[in-house]
């Protein structure tokens, strides 16, 4: 690993102000950072500690919301009663990331920023855009199984890991920002995350000196809420495909529906076709089924992981029906 | 040694000034001067000498190291020992010593639960990290309702819940085995 120097700042301004340096890094859990620093596929010239700034907390909002610390760990956002009771979509895909030991160091906010990534972004021998913009992909053309079906362009297929992002994307979730100057703003998280397009390298509308400082939760839309994931083993891995669902109905019609996909895209993916051939609609198979046509309307297989494709609309359909029997 | 401990192996030309941390390592107070590079494992292993918590992946994939920061388990490869300042770390070495086994440690020796014993020490820390959170209600992906606090600690659940420990003996039966007779003892 490439030195660095450290620095541990006791409040959020002073840490903002300090990674205005040129190489300067935030560091909170350091369970993706740390994985890359280790390959030289991130090399930050000083790391600037967050981990212990005030932000573990999980508050009550007025309207019925809540707002997550950014620096809460994963596995206490998931183990929160107020989670598990009012958002469980959450709590479901925070317990099927990672694993006991990650979960209890990975923060909010880290979980957010960590890379959208693929095996070749780890191989420094071969040519990544997003690792070294420029050089070419190797995943098109490579070995490219677990890799994006929407969204993805010429210079980059590879997908975002985060299970959690996904419960967040179907809740709206917000994600609130701080920079130098002390001004805070909030970003939707359905536009916080960017497509690859020819800047893979870049990956959210994070600006540069920008600090999360948490997760605001709007209250729970109404209706079931549903995580399904789908992968090669049964816990520890990355998804082949996963579904965040939220379905209400009323006398067997849907009345209201969110959907959003992981493993699908270089981000979080909410799928608004999915739900526009779901609400008005009778919640039954062949209604999902629609909305699976819709949902996967514009995906795109790259040869290996073609299979995604039909995947992601069966485990919507299976997804879909489980929220639906019980809402 | 009388001076602080820098840490066996060559400083590396350009590497930054060492940074002072003071950890709580089974219950007594370590000072160390490190290069900030120095993982909380390499700490434990090379400046510390407790080298029962073990390095396989280096990456947070095999859970082989291991250890309690604060009463929580982590891997500590994927973790700065400078960000540990004050910490309260325990390792295999703080859980029980060969003439004083800790009963998960007892628990493993009379399931069998292990063959090479590389993973042990982590297997190991990581269970009874494990039993603390089920203690405190944590959900997992393999219980049935996230909001029920009640969670029944099924052979599924422990498989599920030391999912980040690996063994490539493959002695998951027995491991499973050891931390359920635990479980359902109550100690530990």
């Amino acid at each position: 690993m490439r030195p660095f120097t450290y620095e541990r700042p006791t409040d959020a301004r002073t840490a903002v102000s300090a990674v205005s340096r040129s190489g300067a890094k935030f560091i909170s859990g350091g369970t993706n950072l740390l994985d890359l620093m280790k390959l030289d596929i991130e090399h930050p010239s000083h790391l600037i500690d967050i981990s212990r700034l005030p932000m573990r907390d999980i508050e009550e909002l007025p309207d019925g919301g809540l707002r997550i610390g950014a620096q809460a760990v994963n596995s206490d956002v998931a183990a929160d009663d107020r989670v598990r009771t009012r958002y469980p979509v959450l709590s479901q895909a925070l317990v099927s990331g990672a694993s006991g030991q990650l979960r209890n160091k990975a923060s909010t906010g880290g979980n957010l920023l960590q890379r959208t990534r693929c095996p070749y972004f780890y191989d420094t021998a071969a040519g990544c855009n997003k690792r070294d913009p420029g050089s070419g992909c190797s995943a098109i053309g490579g070995f490219n199984r677990i890799h994006a079906v929407l969204g993805a362009s010429d210079a980059c297929i590879a997908t975002h890991p985060s299970d959690m992002a996904v419960a967040m994307t179907a809740l709206e979730a917000e994600i609130e920002l701080l920079d130098a100057e002390g001004s805070v703003r909030r970003v939707v998280i359905t536009d916080f995350y960017r497509l690859p397009g020819d800047t893979p390298h870049l990956e959210t509308v994070l600006r540069p000196g920008e600090l999360i400082t948490g997760v605001i939760l709007p209250p729970p839309p109404p209706g079931r809420q549903l995580y399904r994931k789908v992968r090669d083993r049964a816990s520890y891995e990355f998804a082949l495909v996963s579904v965040a669902a939220v379905v209400s109905t009323e006398r067997g019609m849907i009345s209201e529906a969110r959907v959003a996909f992981g493993g699908v895209a270089h981000k979080p993916w909410r799928s608004f076709e999915a739900e526009a051939a779901l609400i008005g609609r009778p919640a039954e198979m062949a209604t999902y089924r629609d909305a699976a046509r819709a949902a996967m309307r514009d995906a795109v297989g790259q040869g290996h992981n073609d299979f995604k494709i039909e995947l992601a609309r069966r485990t919507l359909c299976r997804t879909l029906a489980q929220a639906a029997r019980s809402s | 040694m009388s001076e602080p401990d820098t840490g066996g192996g060559e400083r590396q030309a350009g590497a930054a000034p060492l940074s002072a941390v003071e950890l709580r390592v089974n219950d007594q107070v370590r000072r160390l001067e490190l290069d900030p590079r120095t993982s909380l494992l390499d700490a434990l292993r090379e400046h510390l000498r407790l080298s029962g918590t073990k390095k396989g992946c280096d990456h947070g994939q095999c859970g082989a190291c291991t250890v309690l920061v604060n009463g929580r388990r982590i891997n500590s490869c994927l973790t700065l020992a400078v960000m540990h300042e004050g910490d309260e770390v325990v390792t295999i070495e703080g859980l029980g010593a060969p003439d004083d086994l800790h009963p998960m440690q007892r628990a493993f020796v009379e399931c069998d639960g292990f063959q090479c014993g590389y993973c042990t020490p982590g297997q190991i820390c990581s269970a009874v990290g494990m039993l603390a959170e089920v203690r405190a209600g944590s959900p997992s992906h393999a219980t049935a309702e996230v909001a029920s606090s009640r969670i029944s600690l099924t052979d599924e659940e422990i498989r599920e819940r030391m999912s980040g420990n690996i063994c490539r003996c493959a002695a998951y039966p027995n491991i499973v085995a050891a931390i359920r007779g635990i479980a359902e003892g109550g100690a530990a």
